[in-house]
């Protein structure tokens, strides 16, 4: 538990004055994320900045400082049957809150129970100018002013320094259970969709090495319900498969070789390519390894309403994000330059020309 | 901007209609008389002129137009916002959405449906209805409200709690910037790389851009829902009912709370049969799966007796479940029949201070002379005071005015907000200084110019301008500081 809100604001503005550009470390869990620095930084260490502020169950909100770690935040939940919803990766012992927003990764849940960026409440930031900032706040419904605090979710910290960010949390589920059915990748992204279109306790769905994954959760008897009517086998230790899907601990993920990450349109064609794939939020988060070209993924990306980026591993000098249309890459210069007008914050981490 | 307008009425009428059909250049005060103001009808102002596109080309064409000559651009879809966002501007251009009216398409598997703006909030649901589909947020306006004015002001309604807001429920819209270039923000997948524009835009009241088409999620119909009625002898004891359902772990699809005043004044009106002795009433509704439900349901109606309901009533049918909601949806009417206007109020809270915020606000209700009746989201915290007041009565909308700002920074100083969904507009900008301070406002003034540098979107709305809302709070502080010197006369 320790507050240094004041110390991270003055590193912020000797940088400012020496015009030396900052790499924001957290837990360190995440550096493989984003792009290579083209530019010598210096590491300014969120990590340290640390401690749940507030946090009352019945409100459904907590806050946090950005550099608290996840599982401190999931421990303090779980002693009142709450949880992250949107059950974010852990990389590693250490991952932060700040990081997983600033990097919006969101596990299985997902499309059911909403991404970080959507939980997201409120923000204190540390804008370029050295400002201690705060936007949105602890409650759910807050239209007063520009949505600051969600528009960090994916810029890796391109846009400032996050202290402090509240989020909605919610109640664990009375009861879960996961069915299994052996299919191809194809079939599967139909039945995934189809069964998400049914009202059912639906909250993860995914495909890894030909077999389709159903997890229902919520109260005892429409678990069962459910699963009695859709049949299939039902997987023992799952929780324990999820964890291994949220955090990339299944096999799929070890290695050296490049992990694509495609988010596409949930029931778009599989695309036509050599390598393997594992398929999740109903098919709308795809896992591709395998010999590829950025463009010729850009263009299948595209092709299924969506887009492509290198998540880990491969040639980090380049482009790891999927290219930014003119206009679009305008308007995140400008926004970059409405935030951070000298340039300090994880120099070309996101895109090269950010 | 300078003061003077750089064209004159006729001249950019003249330039709109070589592209435009000349029937939807409009003119004549007495065809734009309609279009002074929104559902916020305090608010008046008659614009330079009225423009109807009927395609995005045009839309692109209107703005590089009026970017030309600097000409302010306020969009408008159905006019039934509540913050006088939509209001004209005296030397600018009202860019009505009205004819983008049509559904392009709705992927029954992927769950998505492709929409012009001016699509009506409920006709969407309508149209997915035939496979087993509906979209969430449900505003109080649907039948009327559009997708567009939506997006422009992030709007909730009723099931925000477990359904989320406009923001958790859009996939991508296509926004024209000011320039008139055409950019499409988030995609068909869940999330896009990089910084959340989407999210940015979404509520940004017309400031940033012109949506013309916005795709959004589409959500399972429940297969059964239930409503249970409690009534309770004092709000703290509904209120702790609402945090007890809630840590027992049932997110309800729907939570709403009725002081005593909207009670009588809504069972009057529709007949509901609510415990008209009763000092609160919930109207908790569990959808789901028929197990959950029932489950859920039993729940929930043990607890609130333990809780200290004095009265307890479950639907048994959908036409009792329909007849429940009616006293709440035709609150706003309902009190509108017991007095010549009311004022709608739209503040936030954490839930924990409800029952503090309603007894300091029927203490500024004798102060200041004026009835107020509340309903209020529980679930999420908003609360929708209704000041009742007769604008024929000189000096009481003044009054109706300064009460609502004291509500709207009570909401602040207990640590919520000034405005969970109506937004900010005109109407709520003088607060926006008690919610932010001055960098935080300088903030958003850098994100406003990054999307529009001359500052031609929606002037004069969302956002104040610095030395305003200096002026505002030394005239706050003095107003005070004269409150104080009269406590003490």
């Amino acid at each position: 538990m320790t507050d240094r809100s004041e110390q991270l604001l003055e590193q912020v503005l000797a940088a400012k004055a020496a015009g030396q550009p900052l790499r924001i470390v957290g837990g360190n869990s995440k550096a493989f994320l984003g792009r290579q620095a083209d530019a010598e930084t210096q590491d300014l260490n969120v990590g340290e900045h640390r401690g749940i502020v507030d946090y009352n169950p019945v409100e459904l909100v907590l806050t946090a400082r950005a550099g608290t770690p996840l599982r401190e935040i999931e421990a303090a939940l779980a002693e009142h049957g709450q949880a992250l919803h949107f059950e974010p990766p852990h990389f590693g012992d250490s991952d932060t809150l700040g990081g997983t927003l600033a990097a919006n990764l969101s596990g299985p849940a997902r499309p059911w129970s909403g991404s970080v960026r959507d939980q997201v409440l409120g923000i204190r930031l540390i804008n370029g100018n050295g400002e201690h900032l705060r936007f949105g706040g602890q409650v759910m419904k807050n239209v007063a002013g520009y949505d600051v605090s969600r528009l960090q979710a994916g810029a890796l910290g391109t846009l400032g320094v996050m202290t402090e960010i509240s989020l909605k949390v919610m109640p664990r589920p009375a009861a879960s259970l996961t069915l299994v059915r052996e299919m191809s990748a194809q079939q599967a992204i139909q039945q995934m969709n189809a069964r998400a279109a049914e009202p059912k306790p639906l909250t993860a769905a995914c495909w890894q090495g030909g077999r389709m994954y159903l997890r229902l959760a919520g109260a005892q008897s429409a678990v069962e319900a459910t699963a009695a009517k859709w049949g299939g086998e039902v997987l023992e230790q799952a929780d324990g498969f999820w964890r291994s899907l949220q955090d990339q601990q299944l096999d799929y993920f070890k290695g050296e070789a490049p992990l694509w990450r495609f988010s596409v349109r949930a029931n778009a064609a599989l695309a036509p390519l050599p390598g393997a794939w594992l398929l999740d939020w109903a098919g709308a988060q795809r896992w591709y390894r395998g010999d590829a070209e950025q463009p010729q993924l850009e263009q299948l990306a595209r092709e299924a309403g969506g887009q492509v980026s290198l998540f880990r591993g491969g040639d980090r000098s380049g482009e790891v994000m999927h290219h930014q249309p003119q206009a679009l890459a305008g308007l995140q210069t400008r926004m970059k330059q409405a935030f951070d007008p000298h340039g300090l914050f994880n120099p070309g981490r996101l895109y090269s020309w950010l | 901007m300078s003061d003077q307008p750089r064209v004159s009425q006729a001249q950019l009428a003249a330039e709109l209609r070589a592209f435009i059909d000349p029937d939807y250049v409009i003119t004549d005060n007495e065809t734009m008389k309609p279009y002074e103001c929104d559902g916020m009808s305090m608010y008046c102002e008659m614009p330079l002129l009225v423009v109807l596109p009927e395609t995005v080309a045009q839309v692109q064409q209107v703005m590089q137009v009026c970017h030309r000559y600097q000409v302010p651009v306020v969009a408008r879809g159905a006019g039934t916002g509540l913050s006088a966002g939509a209001m004209p501007h005296a030397d600018g251009v009202v860019l009505s959405l009205a004819k983008f009216n049509r559904i392009l398409e709705i992927d029954p598997l992927a769950r998505t449906a492709r929409l012009q703006p001016g699509v009506r909030n409920q006709a969407i649901s309508e149209a997915a209805a035939q496979y087993g589909l509906y979209y969430g947020p449900d505003p109080s306006s649907q039948i009327a409200c559009t997708i567009g004015g939506n997006v422009a002001e992030n709007s909730g309604g009723v099931h925000c709690l477990k359904y989320g807001l406009t923001v958790h429920n859009v996939l991508s819209v296509e926004l024209i910037t000011v320039e008139g270039e055409r950019v499409t923000l988030g995609s068909d997948g869940l999330d896009v790389c990089g910084m959340d524009l989407l999210a940015l835009a979404t509520g940004s009241e017309g400031l940033l851009g012109i949506v013309t088409e916005v795709q959004v999620r589409l959500l399972p119909v429940p297969e059964r829902a239930r409503v249970v009625l409690a009534g309770f002898d004092s709000v703290q004891k509904a209120g702790d009912a609402v945090g007890g359902i809630i840590a027992h772990g049932i997110i309800p699809g729907g939570l709403e709370m009725m002081d005593s005043h909207a009670i009588i004044a809504a069972d009057d009106f529709a007949g509901a049969g609510y415990p008209r002795e009763a000092k609160a009433l919930l109207l908790c509704e569990v959808d789901g799966t028929e197990e959950e439900v029932e489950e859920h349901i039993e729940q929930a109606e043990t607890l609130f007796r333990e809780l200290g309901a004095t009265s307890v009533r479950t639907s048994r049918s959908e036409q009792e479940r329909a007849l429940l909601w009616k006293g709440r949806k035709s609150a706003f009417p309902a009190v509108g029949r017991i007095s010549p206007d009311y004022y709608c109020m739209d503040g936030t809270i954490p839930r924990s201070q409800l029952a503090f915020v309603l007894t300091e606000m029927e203490r500024l209700s004798q102060e200041y002379d004026l009835r107020v009746a509340n309903v209020f989201h529980a679930g999420d915290g908003n609360l929708h005071p209704l000041i009742l007041f007769d604008a024929n009565v000189p000096g009481e909308f003044e009054r109706t005015e300064a009460f609502g700002s004291r509500i709207l920074q009570l909401c602040v100083e207990v640590g919520g907000c000034i405005t969970g969904e109506h937004g900010v507009g005109v109407e709520k900008i003088r607060q926006m200084a008690i919610q932010f301070n001055d960098l935080e406002l300088a903030q958003f003034h850098a994100v406003k110019a990054a999307f529009d540098p001359p500052g031609i979107l929606n002037p004069g709305k969302g956002v104040p301008t610095l030395r305003f809302c200096q002026e505002y709070r030394s005239l706050e502080h003095k107003c005070q500081q004269h409150a104080v010197e009269a406590d003490h006369d």
